[in-house]
């Protein structure tokens, strides 16, 4: 079996959104990913960092964990914060639901994860932070 | 991201460029915001031709100006999607 691996660690700063999913993109791009692929991938990293910064940490600054895996044509892609974590993760993954409306969030993060990638995962402790585990395997590859 | 606004026949066009994320939809949001008001405009166009990436941060842009000019009896549309983004909002 094939197998990469790579691990960032950076602030929990919203111009950081953007490199997270290049990040994540340059690495997946081994596997030779269709544009198409590669733009879910990169929609769902942005997904679940930005819920890390404005949910995970709200208004302080912590540090983002993003670890990326292949396993042959398989990416495996956690995000994980150390900030409030999540009360009631069932509730949180429900489509339109945000805890923070005053932002003008549409509630369509965990919706839009589940939809572009192959399964998602949702680790969560309140007071702890949350780890979210989500796979996609490449059709191309 | 960079956003040019034009008024054609009573209706606000704006053309935006670059990634729209929850980093660049704070300041589009604000400048929007400005514009309309500047204007007292109520019908708004989104133009996304130069929008090569976007979130579920951009869905609460669009939503969120909906919401906003929907007060005022006004309208808001979106147009040019790169079929990426297209598929996202179906």
């Amino acid at each position: 079996m094939f197998r990469n691996e790579m691990k960032l660690e950076f602030p929990s700063k919203s111009v950081n959104e953007s490199f997270a999913r290049v990040v994540v993109a340059a690495f997946a791009s081994q596997l030779d990913p269709t544009l198409e692929e590669l733009s879910d991938v990169k929609t769902a990293v942005s997904e679940a960092v930005t819920n890390a910064i404005i949910h995970g940490y709200e208004d302080t600054e912590g540090i983002v964990t993003l670890r990326c895996k292949i396993e042959d044509n398989k990416l495996v892609i956690e995000v994980e914060d150390n900030g409030k974590g999540i009360e009631n993760v069932e509730l949180a993954r429900q489509p339109l639901y945000t805890s923070r409306p005053e932002l003008e969030r549409s509630g369509m993060g965990f919706t839009v994860m589940e939809t572009f990638m192959d399964s998602v995962e949702v680790h969560s402790e309140p007071g702890k932070g949350t780890k979210v585990i989500m796979t996609k395997t490449f059709k191309s590859a | 991201m960079q956003l040019k606004f034009n008024v054609e026949e009573g209706c606000l066009i704006v053309e935006m460029h670059g990634e729209l994320d929850h980093h660049s939809a704070e300041g589009a949001r604000i400048k929007i915001d400005n514009k309309i008001e500047e204007l007292g405009i109520n019908k708004l166009i989104f133009d996304f031709s130069g929008v090569n990436f976007m979130d579920s941060s951009g869905i609460g842009v669009i939503i969120g100006r909906y919401k906003k000019l929907k007060d005022y009896d006004g309208k808001v549309a979106v147009v040019n999607l790169k079929p990426q983004i297209k598929r996202y909002l179906n």
